[in-house]
């Protein structure tokens, strides 16, 4: 197996090495510095030894015949005849990442009354739509939805295999590619198609502080799910030409470890996510005037009202409308953020935002290095006139 | 009824950073910490043991430092602990980890009912380790579990959230649950409980303790299907608009803003 070596002859003890491990696998035990099972092999600690003592031994692997795996699957989630959000971006991205391989794009549909999904499938640009329809799939069930997506699959072969990173894109895609013995890579919000068909998948880690750039070298194909609200939606086609293939099915009551007692829509909670213009209070308008400001802009804009952690931890509201790494991601229009600092983590969950306009009174505010729009101003001081032109009704919302 | 709770150390995340000039870690002085998702699990399993006298084994994998993280699990009340560390372990992603941690629940040679873990962790965020463990042991399992409604020797009934709906489903058990955060206010430990444990031992798997069809290919960096480029810092953006002023010109010029962006429009008169 690979492994760091530390050639001791060469290692000054310097503790470098020790200082900039992402995972904190080095230490130093009397003489030595030694490699615990927390790395990674991330190799940041060969490119920081001053004197080169560290190396990465590999082993040999087998390497599959990547000419053999063709097209850009997309498990295109549904329930009850309505596509999930998310698919209409991953049909978006997996054609520009077909194009540069010259693959086809699949989307393969799992539910049951399928049709409409099937149509929006085609035309949002999908090739070929592979159709399992039937009631036993009415609802998400971890166990036999695995068995009807790998079996699609295996006889697909696709280079590439997109998932949502939804609650039931992260519960089916581990199940997948763990039986398919491959590759998987969480919540990516970063792709790119390398020529041999190597999937560049980029993804936040600790908490969205830093970002590791993610290959499957040896296996396919490669599974990543991908987080919702970081790409643009696959363009409509009016005449689509894909064609479908409707899979036979030998699922009963029996196939399934897991009985549904009952289904519930959920309410409220995906509002925030589908909102086009949100005004986020933060702990700068934390006082009774500050948060009428906000109400008011957000009717006089249309935009819904979202909270940072902090306002949440105090009760001003609750989590289904905080934004960031503990709360929702979203990806409006249009983004007003009053009097929040900017934490990674509220970051984290509306950077990709088309317009972010910040208002804090700290010129050094985080919230800045990401806002398009920085207004320096105190927010009981700007929100109030904001809110005056806006009343004065020569203007309105698009 | 036994129960296991898989459990990760996790570096304190709000404070790693990316020196966006070296491009290395700055993680002066961040404590590791059990990862905050785990004490939901935990709770739920210490829960069930309170109400049925379910027997409760945590077990994690990491360095020998992790052992703090199994003491706390004591001192919060679990029966017992397992570490599994070793360094052939190193290296691995999400598929290694979960063949890792599968051989090592083997390797207890005990019939756990339930299997319990976290929703995710703070420093990987995959949320996808506990799933790929339940496919590879070969039982059902359910993700996000914001309740567990009853249990019996067959099956458990619980309550999830998924995309667009809630379920109420019954599972067959033996099987393997990821709990969400909410479930319920972790306890704390006593000063006691917490004196106690400091001293417990952990039991300690290591990569001979691993039986299976050709381990060392499933485990470590050899088992592992993705591999890790580079890391980087995430991008700030450059080409920001800066207004600064008094707030009767920085309202006007926000308005003005919002027109060019066609967020807004100007009533034709």
């Amino acid at each position: 197996m690979s492994t760091i070596k530390i050639d001791s002859g060469r290692c000054t003890l310097c503790e470098v090495c020790l200082g900039v491990c992402p995972f904190n696998a080095m230490s130093r035990v009397d003489d030595k510095i030694i490699v615990n099972s927390a790395c990674k092999l991330c190799k940041i600690c060969i490119k920081n030894c001053p004197v080169g003592a560290i190396s990465l031994e590999e082993a040999h692997r087998l390497m599959v015949n990547k000419k053999n795996y063709k097209g850009i699957a997309v498990f295109a989630e549904n329930r009850q005849g309505i596509l999930a959000p998310v698919v209409k971006e991953l049909l978006g991205k997996a054609r520009t990442l077909a194009e540069v391989i010259d693959h086809p794009v699949i989307a393969i549909v799992i539910g049951a009354s399928t049709e409409e999904v099937v149509k929006q499938c085609l035309h949002l640009g999908a090739d070929k739509v592979i159709v399992a329809d039937d009631e036993e799939l009415a609802e998400f069930r971890s166990d036999i939805y695995t068995d009807v997506f790998v079996s699609i699959l295996e006889r697909l072969k696709p280079s590439v295999v997109l998932v949502g990173a939804t609650p039931v894109g992260r519960s089916l895609a581990p199940k997948a590619a763990v039986r398919m013995d491959t590759g998987l890579t969480a919540d990516c919000t970063q792709l790119e198609m390398k020529e041999n068909t190597d999937l560049v998948q980029i993804r936040p880690a600790f908490g969205g502080n830093i970002m590791a750039q993610i290959i499957t070298t040896y296996t396919r194909p490669q599974f990543a799910t991908v987080r919702y609200k970081v790409f643009d939606n696959a363009a409509w086609i009016n005449d689509p030409k894909g064609i479908v293939e409707k899979i036979d099915l030998n699922i009963n009551e029996h196939s399934s470890a897991i009985r549904i007692l009952d289904a519930e829509p959920l309410k409220h909670q995906e509002l925030l996510s589908e909102a086009e213009r949100i005004i986020v209070a933060g702990i700068g308008v934390n006082n009774p005037k500050g948060l009428s400001y906000v109400n008011e802009l957000a009717a006089l804009l249309d935009a819904s009202i979202a909270y940072t952690r902090p306002m949440v931890e105090k009760g001003i509201s609750t989590y289904q409308y905080q934004i960031g790494l503990s709360g929702r991601t979203v990806k409006p229009k249009l983004i007003i953020t009053c009097g929040v600092s900017g934490a990674v983590q509220f970051a984290a969950g509306m950077q990709n935002s088309d317009c972010i306009i910040a208002i804090n009174n700290d010129p050094d505010a985080d919230i800045f290095k990401i806002a398009h729009v920085a207004i320096i101003g105190d927010c009981a001081q700007v929100l109030p006139k904001l809110i005056e032109q806006l009343r004065k009704g020569d203007t309105h919302v698009l | 009824m036994k129960i296991l709770v898989c459990i990760k150390q996790v570096p304190d995340s709000q404070k790693v950073q990316v020196d966006p000039i070296t491009g290395s870690l700055m993680r002066a002085g961040i404590d590791a910490k059990m990862n905050p998702y785990d004490l939901f699990a935990l709770e739920a399993a210490l829960q069930l043991k309170d109400s049925q006298g379910a027997h409760v084994t945590v077990m994690t994998m990491g360095p020998q430092a992790a052992v703090e993280i199994l003491r706390e699990a004591y001192a919060l009340g679990s029966d017992e602990a397992v570490l599994v560390s070793d360094r052939g372990f190193a290296g691995a992603d999400v598929l290694a980890t979960a063949h890792t941690l599968a051989y090592a629940i083997q390797a207890l040679k005990t019939d756990f009912d339930l299997i319990l873990c976290g929703k995710q962790t703070t420093d990987g965020d995959t949320a996808q380790v506990g799933p790929a463990v339940a496919e590879i042991l070969g039982i059902p399992h359910v993700s996000w579990v914001d309740a567990i409604r009853s249990s019996n020797e067959e099956s458990v009934t619980v309550h999830y959230a998924l995309t667009s709906c809630t379920h109420l489903a019954q599972v067959k058990t033996p099987c393997l649950l990821t709990i969400e955060k909410d479930y319920s206010q972790p306890r704390y430990p006593s000063y006691l409980k917490i004196k106690a444990a400091s001293k417990r031992q952990p039991r300690i798997v290591s990569l001979k303790d691993l039986n299976g069809e050709d381990v060392p290919a499933h485990v470590g960096s050899l088992g592992s299907a993705t591999q890790v480029e580079r890391i980087f810092p995430p991008a700030s953006r450059s080409e920001n608009l800066r207004l600064e002023g008094d707030s009767t010109k920085l309202a006007n010029d926000l308005v003005d803003y919002l027109i060019s962006e066609h967020i807004i429009a100007k009533e034709i008169q």
